[in-house]
């Protein structure tokens, strides 16, 4: 059932700056720097969804996220990898005993602006197709004209369509407007079904920002002391970086803490951001600073 | 429904980052500074400054007597004639000289006050310095505009200024008091607090490389003895005093028959309310800040929480879960969050208090946090379910002790809050704009933070109602304690 | 027979009331002549402590009064003073007063009460900052009444004296309790009627009349006052009240004139002198 919004914690843009400046002024040296750089690592969706993919773009990002980079030893694969639903048998089939899990997008992404039942299709080919997660876009022009309940039921309807599948929500932050939207439609998606929600599609800016995030975790924490159930997130677009990547650590550690430290409840949806923190790791191996020309651009 | 709430701790530990102190010079003995130069202490004493985070020297400062305040008041006097003639313009160079000078050795200053004062780094870095430099900025700016902050009246620099300030904020209230004294035409005697002499010390080697005309800006170190000296001399024609209110009392007392301009920060207790329609998530955060802040060394802390019945329960869960991160420790380190108490006497000051809650039957909670052996060290306090008639909800405690109590109504949290002596500030948390604006009307201090908290800038006059004091510091209305109109 | 004439009986000021000294006590003002002109109360400290409780009943919603409000209250006063203006000043020619300097006063008390009945809805603007801070807050201070003032009235001048320090301090929202002239009280009683008559809520002004040098300590010391004002040159006084201020760190304001005709007596620096200045901030991002 919808739950009721009306009572929903709000957020001030300024307070929530202050808090994010407090993650962003962690300083995080040797060691814990090392075993951070690997777990965001292993927290990435690698992820290509361009026009122009084609099955040779795909099976090279495969073999990417199998092997980020041999020359290092001792680190992990990515989580998984993130393409439209036409190249998910491809992906499947070419990190078939990798373990790494093959997310599509589905439900007319990214606008999402097409019929439920368009919707449905997109989302049931891609589970055929052998999609272990799907990350879905929630209707943001219903949303923003208040027909939440539509933005509900449709979420619900797509979570049956998902079957076994996980199931990501989308909610476009960077068109939500406020901060409080972001965590009413946050709110709309876990009581529907989701099973991680997501800021963005990575095709709006902004895209990922720590402002956003953080909402999205207070909420997950809230539902988890309201129901006992854990919800995953992913920020995705935008963390290019590994400081970057560093700050998110630094806050889901703060605000939803060790349970949630790991690949089963926390993503980042990203491309670029892998060979930054393999450079960062070689750095810390050798010393030297890297340049981009070693690392593999797949 | 299953929840266990404890699923929230955080435990990636982030490794020690402390701020690297091989570019600080710190000498081993600090002279006073008196017309323009460093001079031994006339009866050749000295005292020990401790870094309070490992009980440590750090230096010895002079300790000036009576006949050294005495040659400071006379140069602060011949200095005067001169400088209160010196156009605003050029007075106002001089500050804006001090203002960068203060910027170039920013992370210098940082460090050395978080050393001698144990305030965490971040703090010092981000917050005390750049202020400090900011203040100079605001002043200088004033300089050759005085006839613009008060139409229709001619000033005149009041003489000079006894300033007396205190350990909490140890380079920022002398910029507090030094910036506004110079744009006016005032000069100088200003006494550093004794357990944190070294910033201010430091800026009397920035005043002498500014050319700052000699005897303008005087600094002599000491303790109680040598604010009185200061307090109760003659040719002194204002005292600007921040510190306890006792002591305030006392000065207002001992300066009674004479012209003495005067104005006094002192402490506070300040209200913190909480409505159910908060933005809840920032007001515990804001909560954090009011009280955690600078070890609650701050007089304008927000040290009496009122929580409104409707959420207290989810409020108190939240802050205590937000304590659970706060990292305590290293003031050097980038990590630290609540740096060391600033002496020894303070922290037993603080200990004592807390006693008295327990005593009183207040439910206490402290976060799980190890804190280093040696230093002084408190972790962060509440005490649950305590009332106005609480010892501890009704005296300055000085350190990270908050009392927290309910309340139904708009009216009885006014009333409640505005039940103390002290009027500094206060904060108010609601998402509800006309109750904020009833809130900040009806509440009596001289800072109203609303849907924030612990905010300061140089053009934001601070300073309070009641025992909190009287007189500003900032802004335009920080200029009025250093004028006098023809 | 020549009709016998009734002689006005002059009492306290207190809570829009006009109550003998709960003492009892009296002392007998003359006139140049040393001829008896009236028994007035010499009100003790129990009256001051009385008066106080009154004011702090009345200061709030006084304060909270629209600035349009207080405004036209102050120019009632004026009004109801120009109307009487031939009884006061025949009360300060009984004081020891010229006809023409009885005449200045008079006028001047008037012109004085319109001025600051002027500046009600004015002074906000002209002391009042929004203040540029470097975050996302808007940042404004503006003035608050001190709260209750304790005034010890000039002694040469017994009507300009005290409206001069007791306009800029209620048209900025204080309420006040004055002790009068010592010799030249008559006015200032008289000037309570004029309040009692002007829409000036009961409390706002309270008027005693007797011994300053006795009522000072209690005046000085007492915890519920938040400034005191003293007109005198009386150095020893000064110490005092300064001495006794501290214990609750009332605001101490002294005016060491002589002459209250002055024109600088006009001014919103006068308003200020009994005024706090509140700052608040608050986050400007959504």
């Amino acid at each position: 059932m919808l739950p009721n919004l009306n009572n929903l914690p709000t957020y001030d843009t300024v307070g929530v700056n202050e808090r994010i400046s407090r993650f962003q002024s962690r300083s995080i040296k040797k060691s814990a720097k090392v075993e951070g750089l690997k777990l965001a690592l292993s927290m990435i969706d690698l992820t290509t969804l361009e026009g122009k993919d084609t099955k040779g773009k795909v099976q090279q990002l495969c073999y990417k996220a199998m092997h980020p980079h041999d020359t290092l030893k001792g680190i992990p694969t990515v989580a998984a990898i993130c393409v439209y639903p036409t190249y998910v048998a491809i992906a499947k089939e070419t990190l078939k005993g990798s373990g790494i899990q093959v997310a599509s997008v589905a439900t007319a992404f990214p606008s999402g602006n097409s019929k439920l039942q368009v919707k449905l299709d997109d989302t049931k080919y891609a589970v055929e197709q052998g999609a272990d997660e799907i990350d879905m876009v929630i209707s943001r022009g219903e949303f923003l004209s208040g027909n939440y309940q539509y933005v509900y039921d449709e979420i619900v309807a797509v979570k049956k369509a998902c079957g076994k599948a996980h199931l990501k929500v989308i909610l476009e932050t960077g068109e939500l407007d406020t901060l409080d939207n972001v965590r009413k439609a946050s709110e709309i998606a876990m009581y529907a079904g989701a099973d991680f929600i997501k800021t963005s599609t990575g095709k709006i800016q902004p895209a990922a920002t720590m402002q956003v995030t953080y909402v999205m975790f207070d909420a997950i924490k809230d539902f988890y002391l309201k129901t006992g159930k854990m919800i995953g997130m992913k920020p995705a677009g935008g963390i290019s970086t590994s400081k970057i990547a560093l700050q998110y650590l630094v806050m889901l550690n703060e605000v939803l803490g060790e349970k949630w430290m790991n690949n089963k409840y926390f993503r980042f949806g990203a491309s670029s951001l892998a060979n930054d923190i393999l450079m960062q790791l070689v750095k810390a191996e050798t010393g030297m600073y890297q340049s981009a020309d070693y690392f593999s651009k797949d | 429904m299953s929840k266990d709430k404890n699923i929230f701790k955080a435990t990636w530990a982030y490794a020690d980052a402390p701020e690297s102190t091989d570019h600080i010079k710190i000498k081993k003995q600090y002279e006073l500074f008196i017309d323009g130069e460093f001079v031994k202490p006339s009866k050749n004493k000295y005292f020990d400054t401790i870094n309070p985070s490992n009980q440590k020297k750090i230096a010895s400062v002079a300790e000036a007597s009576t006949d050294d305040v005495d040659k400071a008041v006379a140069a602060a006097n011949k200095a005067f004639t001169s400088w209160s003639k010196l156009s605003g313009k050029e007075r106002g160079k001089y500050i804006f000289r001090i203002a960068r000078l203060i910027q170039e050795r920013a992370r210098e200053f940082a460090v050395i006050e978080s050393l001698d004062g144990g305030k965490p780094i971040r703090e010092s870095r981000d917050i005390d310095i750049p202020l400090a430099a900011n203040h100079f900025f605001y002043y200088a700016g004033w300089a050759d505009k005085l006839e613009y902050a008060f139409p229709n009246r001619k000033v005149k620099p009041v003489g000079v200024a006894g300033q007396i300030i205190p350990w909490n904020f140890p380079l920022l209230m002398a910029a507090w008091k030094i910036a506004p004294a110079l744009a006016t035409g005032n000069t100088v005697v200003l006494k550093p607090a004794e357990t944190t002499s070294l910033t201010a010390l430091k800026l009397a080697e920035i005043i002498e490389e500014s050319g700052l005309p000699k005897g303008v800006v005087n600094i002599v170190t000491g303790a109680g003895e040598t604010g009185a000296a200061i307090v109760n001399h003659p040719d002194v024609d204002k005292i600007a005093f921040t510190g306890s209110t006792g002591v305030g009392k006392y000065i207002q007392k001992a300066t009674a028959g004479t012209s003495k301009k005067l104005t006094l920060e002192l402490g506070g207790k300040g209200a913190n309310i909480i409505f159910e329609d908060a933005a809840i998530d920032q007001a515990v955060e804001g909560i954090v800040n009011a009280i955690f802040f600078n070890q609650g060394h701050v007089c304008c802390a927000g040290s009496r929480l009122f929580v409104q019945e409707s959420v207290v329960d989810v409020v108190i869960e939240k802050l205590k879960s937000r304590m659970e991160t706060l990292v305590i420790g290293d003031p050097l380190d980038k990590n630290t969050d609540i740096g060391a108490i600033n002496s020894a006497k303070q922290l037993k000051t603080i200990k004592d208090y807390i006693k008295v809650g327990l005593n009183e039957g207040g439910e206490i909670y402290q976060p799980d946090c190890k804190l280093p052996k040696d230093g002084n060290w408190c972790a962060p306090t509440l005490f649950l379910n305590v009332s106005q008639s609480h010892r501890i909800v009704q005296e300055e405690i000085f350190g990270p002790v908050l009392a927290v109590q309910t309340f139904r109504t708009i009216d009885e949290v006014v009333e409640k809050a505005n039940n103390t002596p002290f009027g500094l500030s206060a904060g108010v948390w609601t998402q509800k704009g006309s109750k904020i604006f009833n809130l900040t009307q009806r509440l009596n201090a001289g800072v109203i933070w609303g849907n924030t908290f612990n905010k300061f800038d140089p053009t934001s006059p601070f300073g309070g109602y009641k025992e909190s004091g009287f007189g500003r510091e900032g802004g335009l209305h920080g200029l009025r304690g250093y004028v006098k109109f023809d | 027979m020549s009709r016998i004439d009734i002689h006005k009986t002059y009492k306290l000021y207190i809570g829009g009331k006009f109550p003998r000294t709960e003492s009892g006590r009296y002392y007998a003002v003359k006139d140049k002549k040393e001829n008896f002109v009236a028994n007035m109360c010499l009100a003790s400290r129990k009256d001051f402590r009385n008066a106080v409780v009154i004011a702090r009943k009345a200061q709030k919603s006084w304060a909270n009064a629209t600035a349009m409000n207080k405004g036209q209250i102050l120019y009632r006063i004026a009004e109801m003073l120009e109307g009487r203006r031939a009884q006061f000043v025949a009360e300060l020619i009984t004081q020891g007063s010229s006809e023409k300097s009885a005449q200045l006063e008079v006028d001047r008390a008037i012109d004085r009460l319109v001025y600051y009945a002027g500046w009600s809805d004015k002074y906000q603007q002209f002391f009042s900052a929004v203040n540029p801070v470097s975050s996302a807050h808007f940042n404004f201070s503006c003035l608050e009444p001190m709260g209750i003032v304790a005034m010890i009235a000039a002694e040469n001048q017994g009507l300009l004296g005290l409206v001069s320090v007791v306009a800029p301090a209620i048209v900025g929202g204080n309420t006040v309790i004055i002790l009068a002239s010592e010799t030249k009280p008559l006015s200032a009683i008289s000037f309570a009627e004029v309040l009692n008559s002007s829409d000036v809520p009961g409390g706002v002004v309270n008027i005693l009349t007797g011994n300053a040098d006795e009522l000072m300590s209690h005046m000085a010391s007492h915890m519920d006052v938040n400034a005191i004002v003293y007109c005198g040159q009386n150095q020893k006084a000064i110490t005092t009240i300064n001495e006794l201020a501290s214990n609750n760190l009332k605001r101490t304001i002294f005016h060491k004139k002589n002459d209250w005709l002055d024109t600088d007596c006009e001014s919103p620096y006068m308003i200020e002198k009994t005024q706090e200045v509140k700052t608040t901030w608050h986050p400007t991002k959504v």
